[in-house]
C-alpha cells in the first residue's frame, strides 16, 4: 500500500450535509468521515436520518446542502451507478434481491462492474466474451461461498429464507467490487446465531481491505464489529468515538442507548445462560 | 445434446418447402416467420427489460418503407430549385438502410422516453407509431400515401458475373426468412445470456438494486431498444420485398397487438416464447378459415387468447418448463425411493 492510503486517510468525507423534504428537516447538519479500511458504525434512534444519509451518499437522493466526497471526488449530483463505479456500493434496509433469479444469477448480475464485454463483442460472440463468462461464473461461486450460500446457488432469490436473502444481498454488493461498502441494517430480522455468523463475515470483509459504513440497531453487532461509532440524533451527530467510549458517553445513553443497551446486554446474557 | 436438437429443428424447418407441396401454406409460413422476427424483437424489450412498446409496428413500418424507397429510388424537392434524387439501389443495401434507420429511430425513442418509464414509454411509443403512420399516409410525394408503393423489387442473390437468383418464388423467400429468424434468435440469445442481458433483467427485477451495483439504466434500456427496433426493421424489410407492395396500413395498431399477443401467450422473457406464440397465432387464423366464418374466427382467436392468459399467466413456455421440472423431480423421487 502506498502512503496515500495510510491508516488514517479519510475515504468518505461528509461535510455539513442537510436534507429537507418540503418543510421536513430530515438531516440538520451532518459532518463525519470514514477512514480508509475502518468499520464505522452509524447508530441513532429510528427517524434520526440514517437511511436518508445513505440515500444521499449513494445518489438516490440529492442533498439539499453540503458536500460528500469519496477519495477526493465529489459524489453530489452523480447517479447511483456512477457512484458504484467509484467503488461505493450499498445494501438496502428493506431486503432487496433479484427475486425471480437464482442466487447464482443474483451474484452474476452483481458482477456487472467487473465485466468488460460490450454489445458488439457479445453479438459476434468473440472468444474473449466466453472466457470472461467462465471467469465470472467461477467468481460468482467464490463470492457465494464467501457468504456461505454456495449450497443455495440454484435457489430463487425470493425462495430463500429471510436471513439468507440478507446474506445474498451482501454477496451481490460484494460482487460489485466495493472499496467502500455501506450496509443498511444488514442483520435486522436475523436470529442471534445468524447474526453471529454475519459478524464473522464482517471480519472477513474487513480482511479484504474494504471500508465499511454500517447502520445497525443490533448493539451487540455494532459494538462488536466497529472500530469507531458515530451517533446521530435528530439529524445531527452527537457523539463520535470508539465503541467503549460511546457506551460510556452520558449524552448518548440519555439520547438513545439507555434502556435499549441494557436490554441488549441482558439479552445476550440470557442467551449465554441458555447455551450453558 | 441441446445444440444437436436445435440444429435438427432448423434442418427440419429448412426441409419444409420440399414436402409441403402447397404454395399457399408456404406463404403463410413466410408471413408467420416475418411476424416471429418482429415478436422476438418485441420480446427483447417487453420480456427482458419489462418495457412495453405499443408502437413497435412503427419500427417494422420504417424498415419496410425505407427498404422499399431505397430500392425503388425516389426524388424529393427540397427547395424550389434543388431536388434530391436517389437512384434505385440494390435490394440488400436498401434492406440494410431499413435496419439502420429503424435502429436510429429506436435510439431516439429510447433516449427521449426512458427518462420517464412505464406508462409514459407506452404512450410515447403509441404516439410515435401514429405519427409515422400519418407521415406515410400524407407525404404523398415520397410515399404515394394510400396509393401504396408498388413494384418493389424482390431480393436477389448473385455471385457477380456467374450466377444470379431473384427471389420471385416462395421457396427462396422462405429460406431467407428462416435464416433471419435463426440470426435474430442467436443475437437475442447471446445478448440475454451476457452482461448486457443480465443488466436488462436486473433492471426489470429491481431497478434500485441494479443501479446500486453499477448498472447504467439508460444505457441498457436504449441498447435494448436499438437492437429491438433494428430487428423489427429487418422484419419490415423482409415483408416489403416479399409482398412487394407497401401502404400505410403496415402501421396499423392491430399488428402491434398481434406481436404483443404472440409474446405474452408464448411466454415473455423466454427465448422460445415468441416462436411458439408466433406459430400459434400466425397459423391459427388460416386453419380456422377453412371451417369458420370470419367473425367466428376472430371470436375463437379471442377466446383462445383469454384461455391461455387465464390458465397460463406466464405463457406457454414457462408453464411447459415448470411441468417438465416437476415431472423430472417426481421421477427422481420415485427412482430414489426404489433404490432405498
Amino acid at each position: 500500500m502506498s502512503s496515500k492510503t495510510a491508516k488514517q486517510d479519510k475515504a468518505l468525507v461528509v461535510d455539513s450535509l442537510a436534507m429537507r423534504f418540503g418543510g421536513l428537516l430530515a438531516i440538520k447538519s451532518m459532518t463525519f468521515h470514514v477512514n480508509e479500511g475502518e468499520v464505522l458504525g452509524l447508530i441513532g434512534p429510528n427517524g434520526a436520518g440514517k437511511t436518508t444519509a445513505f440515500n444521499a451518499i449513494t445518489g438516490y437522493l440529492r442533498p439539499s446542502e453540503g458536500s460528500i466526497s469519496y477519495r477526493g471526488s465529489s459524489l453530489v449530483g452523480l447517479k447511483p451507478n456512477e457512484i458504484a463505479d467509484l467503488g461505493v456500493v450499498r445494501t438496502f434496509q428493506k431486503t432487496s434481491v433479484f427475486g425471480g433469479q437464482s442466487a447464482f444469477d443474483n451474484v452474476l448480475m452483481g458482477l456487472h462492474r467487473r465485466q468488460k464485454q460490450n454489445a458488439l463483442e457479445i453479438i459476434f460472440a468473440l472468444p474473449s466474451v466466453a472466457a470472461e463468462e467462465r471467469r465470472m461464473r467461477d467468481k460468482a461461486h467464490e463470492i457465494l461461498d464467501f457468504v456461505g450460500l454456495d449450497g443455495r446457488a440454484g435457489e430463487l432469490g425470493s425462495a430463500l429464507p429471510y436471513g439468507e436473502q440478507r446474506l445474498l444481498e451482501v454477496a451481490v454488493a460484494l460482487a460489485a467490487q466495493p472499496s467502500l461498502l455501506l450496509l443498511d441494517e444488514p442483520v435486522s430480522g436475523m436470529n442471534p446465531s445468524e447474526t453471529s455468523s454475519f459478524m464473522n463475515i464482517m471480519g472477513e470483509i474487513r480482511k479484504l481491505g474494504i471500508t465499511v459504513l454500517l447502520v445497525e440497531h443490533d448493539m451487540r453487532m455494532v459494538m462488536g464489529v466497529s472500530d469507531r461509532v458515530i451517533v446521530l440524533n435528530h439529524g445531527s451527530i452527537i457523539a463520535d468515538g470508539s465503541p467503549s467510549q460511546i457506551q460510556k458517553n452520558p449524552e448518548v445513553i440519555r439520547a438513545y442507548l439507555g434502556d435499549r443497551y441494557d436490554k441488549a446486554k441482558s439479552g445476550s446474557k440470557g442467551k449465554k445462560r441458555a447455551q450453558g | 445434446m441441446n445444440r444437436a436438437l436445435e440444429i435438427a429443428f432448423v434442418v427440419f424447418l429448412a426441409s419444409v418447402p420440399f414436402w409441403l407441396g402447397n404454395l399457399y401454406y408456404l406463404h403463410i409460413l413466410v408471413t408467420t416467420g416475418i411476424f416471429i422476427i418482429a415478436a422476438m424483437s418485441l420480446n427483447l424489450l417487453l420480456g427482458y427489460t419489462g418495457q412495453l412498446s405499443l408502437g413497435h409496428v412503427a419500427f417494422f413500418g420504417i424498415g419496410a418503407y425505407t427498404s422499399a424507397l431505397v430500392s425503388l429510388g425516389f426524388d424529393l424537392s427540397i427547395t424550389e430549385n434543388y431536388t434530391f434524387v436517389l437512384e434505385p439501389k440494390p435490394v440488400w443495401f436498401a434492406f440494410l438502410c431499413g435496419i439502420v434507420l429503424a435502429a436510429i429511430c429506436g435510439w431516439l425513442i429510447g433516449r427521449i422516453s426512458f427518462k420517464v418509464r412505464g406508462a409514459y414509454f407506452v404512450i410515447v411509443t403509441i404516439s410515435f407509431a401514429e405519427v409515422v403512420r400519418l407521415v406515410a399516409l400524407n407525404w404523398i410525394d415520397l410515399t404515394e400515401g394510400p396509393m401504396a408503393l408498388n413494384n418493389i423489387p424482390p431480393f436477389t442473390f448473385s455471385i457477380p458475373g456467374l450466377w444470379e437468383l431473384t427471389f420471385y418464388k416462395k421457396e427462396p423467400n422462405y429460406w431467407l426468412v428462416l435464416a433471419l429468424c435463426v440470426v435474430s434468435f442467436v443475437i437475442i440469445r447471446r445478448l440475454v445470456n451476457s452482461r448486457a442481458g443480465r443488466a436488462m433483467i436486473a433492471l426489470r427485477e429491481n431497478e434500485p438494486l441494479a443501479t446500486s451495483v453499477g448498472v447504467d439504466v439508460t444505457k441498457y434500456l436504449v441498447l435494448a431498444t436499438i437492437v429491438s427496433a433494428g430487428m423489427a426493421g429487418a422484419a419490415g424489410g423482409l415483408y416489403t420485398h416479399y409482398v412487394r407492395i407497401v401502404d400505410p396500413d403496415v402501421f396499423l395498431f392491430i399488428y402491434t397487438v398481434t406481436m404483443v399477443i404472440m409474446v405474452i401467450t408464448g411466454g415473455k422473457g423466454t427465448l422460445a416464447g415468441p416462436i411458439v406464440g408466433g406459430l400459434i397465432f400466425g397459423i391459427l387464423p388460416e386453419v380456422l378459415r377453412e371451417f369458420a366464418a370470419p367473425e367466428v374466427q376472430w371470436m375463437i382467436y379471442g377466446v383462445l387468447m383469454i384461455l391461455i392468459v387465464y390458465f397460463l399467466p406466464a405463457g406457454i413456455i414457462p408453464a411447459l418448463s415448470q411441468w417438465w421440472q416437476r415431472r423430472s423431480q417426481s421421477h427422481e423421487q420415485v427412482t430414489q425411493g426404489a433404490a432405498e
